[in-house]
C-alpha cells in the first residue's frame, strides 16, 4: 500500500529531477538562454552581429505569423506587407518629423494592429485559399504603393536614415547597442505571446482553428477571437519591420516584396507554427539558409533553397519545434 | 467605343491564358485539395521541353504531342515522389513544398536553358480579325482554352474516373473503402493539371516570349482568376480567369495611375469576392454537424 | 458450412497500442453475426483491421482468401463492403454520385444494382439528385447502406448503423438489413451498441470487452443469457 503511493507520489513529481520542479528548471534553461544571448556580442564580429540581430528581427516577425497561422489556422501570403507598413513608419516618422528611433516603435506597433484589425474583418469571411490570396493581394499591392505616394516615402529611391547613435557611456559600439535593443524587444515580444497564448485568448484561438462550429455553440465571439489574432499578429510583425528600418538604416520597396511574405511563411513552417521557438528557428532559417544556398551552388543557388525548404518539410512537417516537441518529452521520462 | 473594344477582346485573349492556367490550379486542388504554387513554373519548364524538341526539328504538332505526354508522366511523378510525403501532414507543409518546387523548377529552368529571352513559334497566324479587334491568334488561343474546359467537364462531370477523382478528393477513405486506388487517382490528378499548364504555356510563349521567369506574373493573376471563379469550379477557372484578363486590361488603359494596376485589379476581385466568398461558381459544402 | 469470413488470433493496433488482444472470430455465410461490446471496447477497431484501414496481426480469412496485408481497396474489391462508423458518404456529391461510386468496381451491373437498390430506398430515389450532405442523418444512414450494397458484396460490414438515429427510424433500416440479407443472400457482419435489436436478428453473437472476446454462441444464448442481460439489455 505504502509502495503504491510513494509510486503515486513519485509519478506526480515525475516532471521534476534532482529535488527541484519542472518549471524551476524551466526558468534556469531560459536564464541560461538569455544569458548566452547577452553574452554573444562580445565573442562576435560586428557584422555577426549585425546577422543576429537580423534573426531576431525576423523571430518577432515570424511569431506575430505564428499566431495566425499557428493558432488561427490562417494562411497569410500577406506578411511582408505589415513588414514594410512597420519600417516605412518608423523611417518617415524618424526621417520627416525626427522622432528618435525607440518612440516609433509605439506607433509602428498601433498603425500594423488597426491595419490588421482593418484587415481582419472583411478576411473573417475568407477560408483557405480565399485568404491566402487577400493577404497575397496586400504583399503585391504595398511595393505598388510605396512607389506611388513617393512624396511621403521616397518612391524607388527608398529613404535613407540617420545612423542611430549608441548612447554614450555603455562602451558599446552601434552594432552591439542596437543588437541588445532587439533583443529586449524580442523577449518582450516572446512574453506577450505566451502569456496571450497560454491563457484564454490561446484556448480560445486553438478551439476556433479546431472546431469552429463548436466553438461558436460554446460562445466564443469566433469574430471578435479572429480579429484580435489578426491584429495581434500584423502588430508583432509590423514592430518587426520598424526595428529593421532602425537597424538597416535604410528602407526601399524593394526590400518588400513577395519573396520576403513567402520566406516568412516558410521560416514559420520551418520552425513549427504553433510554437513560439519555432519563431526563432525560422528567424535563422530565413537569414542563412540563401547564404548557405548561395555557398553550395553558384549557378542555382535558389534551386538549394528550394531544396532546402523541401527536406525540412519531409523530414519534419510540423517544422522543428514542433517535431521535436515529442522526443523532448520522450526524453524527459527517461531521465 | 472601338478602343474600349479592343482592350476587352485583348483582356479576354489575356485572360484565355490566365484561364489555361487557373484550370490546371483547379484540377490540382480538385484532385489533391491543394494549390500548387509551382503550376507556373511546371508550365514553364514543359514549354522549354518543347522548344528543345522543336530546336531539334520536331515538327511542332509532334514535339506538342511529346511535350503534353512527358509532363503528363512528370506531374503524376512528381505527385508520387515529392508530394505524397507531405500529402497527410498539415497543409502549410504542402504549400512550403510547392512553394520549394517552384524555386527549384525556375532556378533549374535558368541553369540549363540560361535567362536569355527566346521566341517561341505558335500555331496559330497572327492575322487581324473582326476589324482589327482580335487577331487570329487570340481566337486560337481562347479555342484551346475553352476546348480543354469543356473536355474537363466532360470528364469529372460523365466519367467513372472523373467520378472516383472527386470522392477521392473528398473522402479518401470512403473512396477506397469503395474499391478506388486512392494514390492512383491524386497522380493522375497531378498528371492532367501537368498536361494542362503545358498547353498554357505553349500558348503563352509566342506571346510574352520565353524565359524562366515567364509565368511569374501569369500564375498570380491564374490564382486570382481560379478562386474569383471558385477554386472548386472548372467552369469558374475559366470565367474567372477572362474576367481577371479583361479587368486586368481595362485597369491598365484607363486607370490614371498605371503603377497601381496590380493593386486596383487586386481589390476590384477582392470587392466581388466579399460578396461571394467562395468564388462566383464555387460550391460551399453543406454541412450537418 | 465453411464460415465466409474468418479471424485467428487477430491483434489490432493504433498506433503503437495494441488495443485488440487476439480474437477468434466466424461468420457463417449467409448468416448474421454481430460482435456487441461497449464504447471503446475495440468494435470499431476489429471492423477496421478487417478492411486493412488499421495495423493488424494474425489471419483473417475471407472466403478462403488471406485479407490481412492487403490494401483497403483490395479488400473492397474482393467482396467485403464496410460501411463505416459515421456513414463515411461523400457529403459533398449527390445521392446518385454515391450510389455510382459504390458501383465503381462492378460497373456492367451498376444500372440494375442501382434500380435495386431504389427498391430497397425509395426515398433515395427520390433525392437523387440531392447533395448528399443536406439528407437527414437516417437518410445518410439508408445511403450508406445502399452505397455497399451497390459494391454486390458477399459479405456486408456494418459499424453501428442505429448510430445516433430515432428508433423508429432503426427499427425501419434494421428491417431492411435483414430483407437485403436475405434476398441478396448476403453474410452481415454487425457491430452495435443496441444490444437488443441486434440480437433479435442476428444468428451469431460475440461479445467484446477491452479488446478480448468473453462471450460467443448463438444470438439467443446470449439473449437468454442473465449477466449479459444485466450488463447489456437492462434487465
Amino acid at each position: 500500500m505504502e509502495k503504491a503511493v510513494a509510486r503515486a507520489a513519485r509519478d506526480v513529481a515525475a516532471d521534476g529531477y534532482a529535488g527541484l520542479s519542472a518549471s524551476m528548471w524551466r526558468l534556469i534553461g531560459v536564464l541560461a538562454l538569455i544569458a548566452l544571448a547577452a553574452a554573444l556580442p562580445f565573442a562576435l564580429s560586428k557584422y555577426q552581429v549585425f546577422e543576429l540581430t537580423m534573426v531576431m528581427i525576423y523571430a518577432i516577425a515570424v511569431l506575430g505569423l505564428n499566431i495566425l497561422t499557428g493558432y488561427n489556422g490562417q494562411i497569410s501570403l500577406g506578411h511582408g506587407g505589415f513588414f514594410a507598413a512597420g519600417a516605412y513608419t518608423a523611417a518617415i516618422l524618424m526621417h520627416r518629423y525626427g522622432v528618435p528611433y525607440w518612440a516609433t516603435l509605439p506607433p509602428a506597433a498601433l498603425i500594423c494592429f488597426v491595419l490588421g484589425v482593418l484587415f481582419g474583418l472583411p478576411a473573417l469571411r475568407f477560408e483557405g485559399p480565399y485568404l491566402a490570396l487577400v493577404t497575397l493581394a496586400m504583399a503585391l499591392a504595398m511595393p505598388q504603393l510605396l512607389k506611388y505616394f513617393d512624396t511621403w516615402t521616397g518612391g524607388q529611391q527608398g529613404i535613407n536614415l540617420v545612423k542611430v547613435l549608441p548612447p554614450p557611456g555603455l562602451g558599446l559600439d552601434r552594432d552591439r547597442w542596437l543588437y541588445f535593443v532587439v533583443l529586449v524587444v524580442l523577449l518582450l515580444a516572446i512574453r506577450v505571446a505566451a502569456n496571450m497564448l497560454n491563457g484564454r485568448t490561446g484556448r480560445a484561438l486553438v478551439a476556433i482553428r479546431d472546431h469552429p462550429i463548436a466553438a461558436t455553440a460554446m460562445g466564443i465571439d469566433t469574430a471578435r477571437y479572429k480579429t484580435i489574432a489578426f491584429g495581434t499578429s500584423t502588430l508583432f510583425t509590423g514592430v518587426a519591420g520598424a526595428l529593421s528600418a532602425i537597424v538597416i538604416g535604410f528602407v526601399a520597396p524593394e526590400s518588400f516584396s513577395l519573396f520576403l511574405s513567402i520566406s516568412f511563411l516558410v521560416g514559420s513552417a520551418v520552425g513549427g507554427i504553433a510554437t513560439i521557438g519555432g519563431a526563432i528557428v525560422g528567424g535563422f532559417f530565413i537569414q542563412f539558409v540563401p547564404n548557405l544556398a548561395n555557398d553550395i551552388s553558384d549557378a542555382a543557388p535558389w534551386a538549394i533553397y528550394g531544396l532546402a525548404m523541401l527536406l525540412f518539410m519531409y523530414a519534419m512537417p510540423q517544422g522543428v519545434v514542433g517535431s521535436l516537441g515529442p522526443w523532448v518529452a520522450r526524453l524527459k521520462r527517461h531521465v | 467605343m472601338h478602343q474600349l473594344l479592343q482592350q476587352i477582346f485583348s483582356g479576354l485573349a489575356a485572360g484565355a491564358i490566365y484561364a489555361s492556367v487557373a484550370l490546371a490550379l483547379v484540377m490540382i486542388y480538385r484532385a489533391t485539395d491543394l494549390v500548387n504554387f509551382a503550376q507556373g513554373e511546371m508550365a514553364m519548364f514543359s514549354t522549354y521541353i518543347a522548344w528543345t524538341l522543336i530546336n531539334g526539328g520536331i515538327p511542332f504538332w509532334g514535339a506538342y504531342l511529346i511535350t503534353l505526354i512527358v509532363s503528363f508522366l512528370g506531374g503524376m511523378a512528381i505527385e508520387r515522389v515529392l508530394i505524397r510525403p507531405v500529402e497527410n501532414a498539415p497543409v502549410l507543409a504542402a504549400v512550403v513544398v510547392t512553394i520549394g518546387l517552384l524555386l527549384i523548377f525556375n532556378a533549374t529552368a535558368g541553369w540549363i536553358y540560361s535567362y536569355t529571352v527566346q521566341d517561341f513559334p505558335s500555331p496559330f497566324p497572327d492575322r487581324p480579325i473582326l476589324g482589327a479587334l482580335m487577331t487570329t491568334r487570340d481566337l486560337g488561343v481562347i479555342a484551346v482554352t475553352l476546348a480543354m474546359l469543356v473536355l474537363l467537364f466532360a470528364f469529372f462531370r460523365f466519367t467513372p474516373i472523373g467520378l472516383a477523382m472527386r470522392a477521392a478528393a473528398q473522402n479518401p477513405q470512403s473512396a477506397q473503402l469503395c474499391g478506388i486506388h486512392v494514390g492512383r487517382m491524386l497522380a493522375l490528378g497531378w498528371g492532367l493539371a501537368a498536361a494542362i499548364g503545358a498547353t498554357a504555356g505553349i500558348m503563352v510563349a509566342p506571346v510574352l516570349f520565353l524565359d524562366p521567369n515567364m509565368m511569374g506574373g501569369v500564375l498570380v493573376y491564374a490564382f486570382a482568376g481560379a478562386l474569383l471563379g471558385g477554386i472548386t469550379s472548372p467552369v469558374g477557372a475559366v470565367v474567372g480567369g477572362l474576367l481577371v484578363g479583361v479587368t486586368e486590361n481595362l485597369v491598365g488603359t484607363y486607370l490614371i495611375a498605371s503603377q497601381l494596376k496590380l493593386t486596383v485589379a487586386f481589390a476590384l476581385i477582392i470587392l466581388v469576392l466579399v460578396f461571394k466568398p467562395n468564388g462566383l461558381f464555387g460550391t460551399a459544402i453543406v454541412r450537418r454537424v | 458450412m465453411a464460415p465466409i469470413l474468418e479471424l485467428r488470433s487477430v491483434k489490432a493496433f493504433y498506433g503503437p497500442s495494441e488495443v485488440v488482444h487476439g480474437i477468434d472470430i466466424a461468420v457463417e455465410e449467409g448468416g448474421m453475426t454481430v460482435l456487441l461490446g461497449a464504447n471503446g471496447a475495440g468494435k470499431t477497431t476489429t471492423l477496421r483491421a478487417i478492411c486493412g484501414m488499421v495495423k493488424s496481426a494474425g489471419e483473417i480469412l475471407f472466403a478462403g482468401e488471406r485479407l490481412d496485408r492487403r490494401p483497403t481497396e483490395a479488400i473492397a474489391q474482393l467482396g467485403v463492403a464496410h460501411v463505416p462508423e459515421g456513414r463515411g458518404t461523400f457529403i459533398g456529391l449527390t445521392v446518385e454520385e454515391n450510389l455510382r461510386l459504390g458501383g465503381y468496381t462492378r460497373r456492367a451491373t451498376a444500372r440494375e444494382s442501382m434500380q435495386r437498390v431504389y427498391g430497397y430506398f425509395p426515398i433515395l430515389a427520390e433525392r437523387r439528385r440531392q447533395q448528399a450532405g443536406a439528407l437527414s442523418g437516417g437518410e445518410q444512414q439508408m445511403l450508406a447502406i445502399a452505397r455497399a450494397l451497390m459494391m454486390a458484396p458477399r459479405l456486408l460490414v456494418l459499424d453501428e448503423p442505429s448510430f445516433g438515429l430515432a428508433p423508429r427510424i432503426v427499427d425501419d433500416i434494421f428491417t431492411i438489413i435483414e430483407r437485403i440479407r436475405r434476398e441478396q443472400k448476403v453474410s452481415v457482419l454487425l457491430v452495435e451498441q443496441n444490444a437488443s435489436l441486434a440480437l433479435a436478428l442476428a444468428d451469431q453473437a460475440y461479445l467484446i470487452e477491452t479488446g478480448y472476446i468473453v462471450t460467443s454462441g448463438s444470438a439467443k444464448a446470449l439473449a437468454d443469457d442473465p449477466q449479459i442481460r444485466r450488463s447489456y439489455l437492462g434487465y
